[in-house]
């Protein structure tokens, strides 16, 4: 029996088990929608097509599993670009479906064309553009695989409108056959040999960890690691929550808002263990002052990072989990107790730290009054730039999948419809959105989806009446011009939640701040917006300027 | 900065050269020559690309290019282990008195003359690239009216 293309998509997200799809509807898109409508997931309807898929990576972050996002052609296609490419920064595994106008018009300038597959070339893992409507299943399937396999990464399938009116047998194939596209999973075990060796005799090794073992659920595995070798562990922003930050061997971040004894502990080691991570600038600073002393084990699925930015003595390409499970089998301890006291010392004297006010609400305190009244469970999504840095300095991530942020790419606006797909995968957890006053009215328009869906997002507002992280940089290094970056002139947050028919929370003082959260716990039947007015010139320390190396580090005493 | 050749087997698709040619100019990486066909196999395409970097460029290249889904195999064919040719074709201004110098040129170098007007000669080599550098360079002094050569392919040796 032969069914349409339309038919064949849904068929077809059925068999991978989808769960929801994120998108919004449009002319070349509608037979396809015509079928959705009773379609046995849910279909999340945002307000914006990059609110839908900046969802459906929240979505797929917090839950591991594939996000699914459907918009038309031309604008509705255009308006997923910064998603595409903040997934693909992120490793995020996304199914994009875009609408293309009819294959005998394309290359027409037909109304809503756009060359999708043209402009998301360079921005997504893989793309398709359907060609047969006998491809198309294989298509899906391939789409699944190879958005979920290694790196993991945004594949787009551009579907033109007689493809998903036409007709075909529908056959889901049981695998897919590609032979350009075999990621490597077990690590060379040679190579796992001569890094253990180099673990073994290291005096002062440090464990870099990064997305990676995240995106391959190495989390336990790393903490069999490190209980196994007793070699402190930094994590970069995306790495957050793979290791109990509570844990004394826990050095916290690294990077330019890392803390100092972090970044100073990779400055000092002889022996760094990278793990699924990818030596970004925002993490080495000065390449060539990074890590000056020390060999480097690296670990990690896509070869191409590997030696991409640093020289790699030893590199095991695979993944995180496999490789680790295979070390930790065979790893033996390193005598580094001095290295170790000597690291923890520094922990003590240089904690992340800020110069708390009673007069005025400091951003970094209302970050640690979450953390405590949500016992580190909540999920954290944050927007970008100085929200996100206290968000992650200030609060201490215990678990894998509880820390949702654009790293890479560096999306302002990404956090909120971030965190409605992060609500929908963990409805037993809080999530919370902290954000700038700057990012929120990038994709404030999705609050209406969570009113809809009953999501009780919180959403705290750190508001700085500033595009905060660009005013510091103008303050630390533009003589302190401030070129449109001061945002005073803003809405009213309160009434612009209770518009939507969310709950507003305004806070001026300090000994509001905890009433505020607490009350905004209390409320589970639809989002909060906690609009709290921090001290507006505040900076993030420590920080290390771009380009520059630690010893440079600027901290909350320096400054 | 040393030149490389690159064979790339890429599947025989629509926008596979895109996405070859778009890794290249995303990362500023200048292409010397680039040539595409067929091979034994109807599904399957070879790029020969030629690239100049150091080694640190060219394992990105490389490993950039293995990234690629249609991506299927690529070797780097170092002279020695391949043999790599390349076609030019020349179209020299040439006056019947100056054409016993250029019979002779073409015949040294075993070209062809495959076509020929009244003041012009088109003319055909092949050879190694380097063979084919030192033709042009023997004939630029004839005035040179057109000229294209197709990009060097390579194939790689095999053992005895």
């Amino acid at each position: 029996m032969k069914i349409t293309g339309a038919e064949i998509i849904v068929e077809s997200l059925k068999n991978e088990g989808v769960e929801y799809m994120f998108g919004y509807p449009g002319g070349v898109v509608i037979p396809i929608f015509h079928q959705l409508f009773n379609a046995p997931f849910r279909f999340i309807l945002a307000r914006h097509e990059q609110g839908a898929i900046h969802a459906a990576d929240g979505y797929a972050r917090a839950s591991g599993k594939v996000g699914v996002v459907i918009a038309t052609s031309g604008p509705g296609a255009t308006n997923l670009v910064t998603g595409i490419a903040t997934a693909n920064m992120d490793s995020v595994p996304l199914v994009v479906f875009t609408g293309q106008v009819s294959r005998d018009m394309i290359g027409n300038d037909a109304f809503q064309e756009a060359d999708v597959t043209g402009i998301t070339r360079p921005i997504s893992k893989h793309n398709y553009l359907v060609q047969d409507i006998n491809d198309l299943a294989r298509i899906i399937k391939e789409a699944f695989h190879i958005a979920s396999t290694g790196r993991p990464g945004p594949v787009v399938i551009d579907v033109p409108v007689d493809i998903s009116k036409g007709t075909a047998k529908f056959v889901y194939p049981d695998k897919v056959s590609l032979r350009g596209y075999k990621p490597v999973y077990e690590g060379h075990p040679g190579q796992i040999e001569k890094a253990c060796k180099l673990i073994e005799e290291a005096k002062r090794p440090v464990i870099y960890s990064g997305g990676g073992v995240i995106l391959s659920n190495a989390s336990k595995e790393l903490r069999a690691f490190v209980k196994k070798t007793g070699i402190p562990i930094t994590t970069t922003l995306l790495g957050l929550g793979a290791y109990p930050e509570s844990d004394p061997l826990s050095l916290r971040m690294i990077g330019m808002h890392g803390t100092c004894y972090a970044n100073l502990a990779v400055h000092e080691c002889d022996l760094l263990i990278a793990v699924g991570a990818r030596f970004d600038d925002r993490v080495t600073g000065k390449v060539s002052e990074f890590a000056p002393g020390a060999k480097v084990i690296h670990i990690d699925i896509d070869p191409s990072s590997v030696k991409k930015n640093v020289q790699v003595e030893v590199p095991i390409i695979g993944d995180c989990k496999s490789v680790l499970q295979k070390m930790n089998e065979i790893v033996k301890a390193p005598k580094i107790g001095e290295w170790v006291e000597r690291l923890m010392k520094m922990k003590e004297k240089n904690p992340l730290t800020y110069r708390d006010s009673d007069k005025v609400i400091k951003p970094q305190y209302v970050v640690e009054k979450i953390y405590e009244l949500t016992k580190g469970g909540a999920v954290i999504c944050t927007e970008v730039g100085q929200n996100q840095m206290w968000a992650a300095q200030f609060f201490d991530y215990q678990e894998p999948r509880t820390f949702i942020s654009s790293g890479g790419l560096g999306t302002m606006g990404y956090g909120f419809p971030a965190a409605i797909g992060a609500q929908l995968a963990r409805p037993d957890k809080r999530v919370f959105d902290i954000a700038g006053d700057g990012s929120i009215q990038m994709n404030i328009q999705e609050l209406i989806v969570a009113v809809q869906h009953r999501l009780p997002i919180i959403i705290a507002i750190l508001n700085n009446g500033f595009l905060g992280m660009v005013r510091q940089w103008q303050e630390l290094f533009y003589d302190k011009r401030y070129s449109n970056t001061c945002i005073g002139f803003q809405p009213d947050f309160v009434k612009l939640a209770e518009a939507y028919g969310a709950a507003g929370i305004r806070i001026e003082k300090k000994e509001d701040v905890v009433g505020a959260i607490k009350k905004a716990l209390s409320i589970k039947d639809r989002p909060v917006i906690l609009d709290f007015n921090v001290d507006k010139e505040e900076n993030v320390y420590p920080m290390v300027p771009a380009g520059k190396s630690v010893k440079e580090m600027i901290t909350v005493e320096l400054a | 900065m040393s030149q490389h050749v690159i064979s790339v087997r890429v599947e025989n698709r629509a926008g596979v050269l895109a996405r070859v040619a778009g890794l290249f100019s995303a990362r500023g990486y200048n292409i010397d020559s680039l040539a595409v066909s067929e091979t034994e196999l109807d599904d399957v395409s070879v790029m020969t690309i030629v690239v100049r970097g150091d080694d640190r460029i060219i394992e990105q290249v490389k490993k950039q290019l293995n990234k690629l889904i249609d991506v299927i195999k690529i070797s780097d064919h170092s002279p020695l282990t391949s043999v790599q040719r390349e076609l030019v074709l020349v179209k020299i201004n040439a006056q019947p008195s100056k054409r016993p110098e250029i019979y002779q040129l073409v015949e040294i170098f075993n070209g062809k003359i495959i076509d020929i007007s009244k003041k012009t000669l088109t003319v055909e080599v092949t050879g190694e690239p380097e063979k084919v550098d030192n033709f042009v360079e023997l004939v630029r002094p004839y005035a040179i009216k057109e000229l294209i050569r197709t990009g060097r392919i390579s194939l790689s040796k095999e053992v005895l």
